[in-house]
């Protein structure tokens, strides 16, 4: 162990949405380096919105991120809706509720089906499995399937929603197409406990390891907060969305390459495992049942949870979306006109929009003049929030590690990064900086 | 032997890529046909010995041409997927801004750190084979492309604005409706999804290659539009496409 000397490099570490590396040079057996850093290309989206239209802001900020385009969607409509004051009926609230559980499934699907699988199974892609174990893919490409078919249905396209947009929606589904996708949801139960099942077979594969660390996510009295809620800490008390700044406290490090955010500790960590942690109590009863399989509950510490965090997701996702429907259809869905355009009476105004998507909490802050024009705005992404935890986490892994080989440590860390489902390419104002 | 593909992505918001994953089944089918070296989304494998290159994502600064370069140096064909990489996409609306003021926006102090340049689509930088364009592109349009490839034809796009689709598709007008769309002069190839589900164009396949610039008039005088809302809505995808002009 003294005479202990190696460097890992990984630069743009794979099976993650944008560009980010790992530094760790180790000498005489101590740890002089161990980095997470980003390499993205900055966008500059807060610059760009300026001067634009409050009816343009959604379509422009969905771009921030392909995955997650139905969140950034969702959090761009809530801010300028609360700065316009703008209100939106029940039935559009359970619509667009629908909404975030399908880019929720299709995501979740995607990273723990597509992305983190290949490690427990000790391949290097999902392309290998696709020939050894067909039918296990076949199970995640048809949940994922219905995902993307929700998302369809509900906002006219998978990535880049259509239909979403201020004061409601342009074109609805019918309750005749909204029943058929609740017949499909009922029927994906046994692909879903077939998924468990393999995720638990691999269980002993995910590593062992608790950090302490705060855990930020939405809350709410009434449901399993993703839409809506208060900012939620497992540290503090929780707070009004408007309060974001007090919880994100983005700052510089001058080693690395992202402003990242601290709370009351030195990091924090968002995402499924927080909000799992956070609101477990409302979780759907097959989801704690899922959550039960793997001994998983509030309050776990053990980053690499997130991914078996999301699984109970997807079957919460599943389950509440079925009530969903189920609530619609006792309402009665109203129907609205073709090519809808609800009406806003267009006013100056700042407010802000925060939804639970995929990776965690996301903020959305804009500032609107009379005639509807944006002036200021600024978008906190849950990456972005994961950067310091996922460095701190690196740092307390890596000694614990460091009697196995370079390759071994190297997959731990690239395990571990991914265990965040990091989406770099969302990093909305990401930084590259070189300090000597 | 089975072509070899690779994806990279430059500034994108990988929405391109992640249709690929959503052709669900097909990708198998898919795979039956060429063998991917490369594409660290999904996979932990690389190799720089690859036919096909399909490329997401505008360039956005000097240090990112010399990727672009290499992946031209290595690849037979190049394939610009998504409006960044096609026509510079959404990218570009920074591109009517100083780009200074850009910068102190979103880092402040920080700002001398970042180099940036005007968003460009690909083919500003190195020869392109062949377009899938939109934001996002579909998975259809997207196996059209790949099939046409690889039976060593050039894939056919239309040359003729989303309204020609939107009228097959008996779409009310979204200016009759009292919106403003610029279907007139983007390049159909869409299906006009984007009216099909009550909203507008927003021209993210970019500009058709002669747009009729006089019935674009005749409808802003019609409407009582101003040449400035036109502008305005132009900036939105047609950022590069109208600096070049």
């Amino acid at each position: 162990m003294e005479n202990k000397n190696f460097n890992v490099e990984v630069h743009h570490v794979t099976r993650v949405e944008g560009h980010g590396n790992i530094y760790v040079n180790v000498k005489n057996g101590t740890i002089e380096r161990c980095e997470w850093n980003i390499s993205e290309a900055p966008r500059f989206f807060e610059a760009m919105v300026v001067g634009r239209q409050w009816s343009e802001l959604h379509h422009i900020t969905s771009r921030i991120c392909g995955i997650c385009s139905i969140g950034h969607t969702l959090a761009s409509l809530k801010a300028t809706e609360a700065a316009m004051g703008i209100n939106i009926s029940d039935q559009d609230l359970k619509l667009r509720k629908l909404a975030l559980h399908a880019e929720n499934l299709q995501s979740h699907v995607l990273h723990v089906g597509f992305l983190v699988l290949p490690d427990l199974m000790g391949v290097g892609s999902v392309i290998p499995l696709a020939s050894s174990n067909p039918s296990e893919v076949k199970t995640v490409l048809g949940l994922h399937r219905l995902a993307n078919e929700m998302s369809n249905l509900v906002c006219g396209r998978t990535t880049h929603p259509q239909r979403l947009i201020p004061g409601g929606f342009s074109k609805i589904p019918t309750m005749k197409e909204l029943t058929a996708l609740r017949e499909k949801l009922k029927a994906s139960v046994p692909a879903l406990q077939a998924f468990a099942k393999l995720l638990q077979s691999l269980a002993p594969k995910i590593p062992e390891f608790v950090r302490e660390t705060e855990f930020i996510s939405l809350t709410s009295p009434s449901e399993y907060a993703l839409y809506d809620g208060k900012i939620a800490s497992t540290d503090t008390d929780a707070a009004p969305a408007r309060e974001y700044l007090s919880f994100t406290n983005e700052y510089v490090v001058p080693q690395s390459t992202a402003k990242w955010a601290k709370h009351v500790r030195e990091s924090y960590m968002v995402g499924a495992l927080a909000r799992l942690n956070i609101n477990y109590d409302k979780l759907s009863p097959l989801a704690k049942k899922t959550a039960e399989m793997f001994g998983l509950k509030p309050v776990c510490h053990n980053p690499f949870m997130n991914s078996v965090a999301q699984l109970v997701e997807v079957v919460h996702s599943v389950e509440d979306s079925i009530k969903l429907i189920n609530e619609l259809e006792a309402a009665g869905l109203k129907r609205q006109p073709d090519y809808n355009v609800p009406e806003v009476h267009v006013k100056a105004g700042q407010d802000v929009g925060a939804v639970e998507v995929p990776r965690g909490i996301l903020f959305h802050d804009y500032t609107y003049n009379e005639k509807g024009v944006c002036t200021k705005a600024n978008c906190i992404i849950p990456t972005n929030q994961n950067h310091g935890n996922i460095e701190l986490d690196m740092k307390a892994l890596l000694p614990k590690i460091l009697d196995k080989t370079e390759k071994e440590i190297e997959l731990s860390l690239e395990m571990l990064v991914r265990a965040y489902d990091p989406c770099i390419s969302c990093s909305t104002h990401a930084v590259k900086v070189h300090f000597i | 032997m089975k072509p070899k593909v690779a994806f990279f992505d430059f500034a994108g918001c990988e929405g391109d890529q992640l249709q690929i994953a959503n052709l669900e089944e097909e990708i198998l089918t898919l795979l039956g046909h060429v063998e991917v070296v490369s594409f660290r989304e999904v996979m932990k494998e690389h190799s720089d010995n690859y036919d096909i290159a399909f490329v997401e994502g505008s360039c956005t600064r000097l240090q990112d041409e010399e990727r672009l370069k290499q992946i031209r140096k290595n690849a037979k064909i190049v394939v610009a997927i998504g409006s960044c990489a096609t026509i510079g996409g959404i990218n570009s609306l920074k591109n009517h801004k100083d780009l200074v003021n850009v910068r102190q926006t979103v880092y402040g102090n920080k700002a001398n750190l970042f180099d940036t340049y005007a968003a460009r689509p690909i083919d500003a930088v190195i020869p392109v084979d062949a377009y899938v364009h939109g934001c996002p592109m579909t998975k259809e349009e997207f196996l059209h492309v790949v099939k046409s490839l690889l039976l060593g034809k050039k894939p056919e796009i239309p040359n003729y604005p989303v309204c020609v689709e939107c009228k097959k598709n008996e779409n009310v007008c979204a200016f009759e409706r009292g919106q403003f769309c610029v279907g007139t002069v983007t390049r159909a190839g869409c299906n006009s999804c984007c009216v099909n589900e009550g909203t507008i164009c927003w021209g993210c396949r970019g500009l058709v290659d002669n747009p009729n610039e006089n019935s674009q008039k005749e409808v802003l005088i019609k409407y009582g539009l101003t040449v400035d809302d036109t502008i305005n809505k132009f900036k939105l995808y047609f950022g590069w496409q109208e600096m070049k002009k």
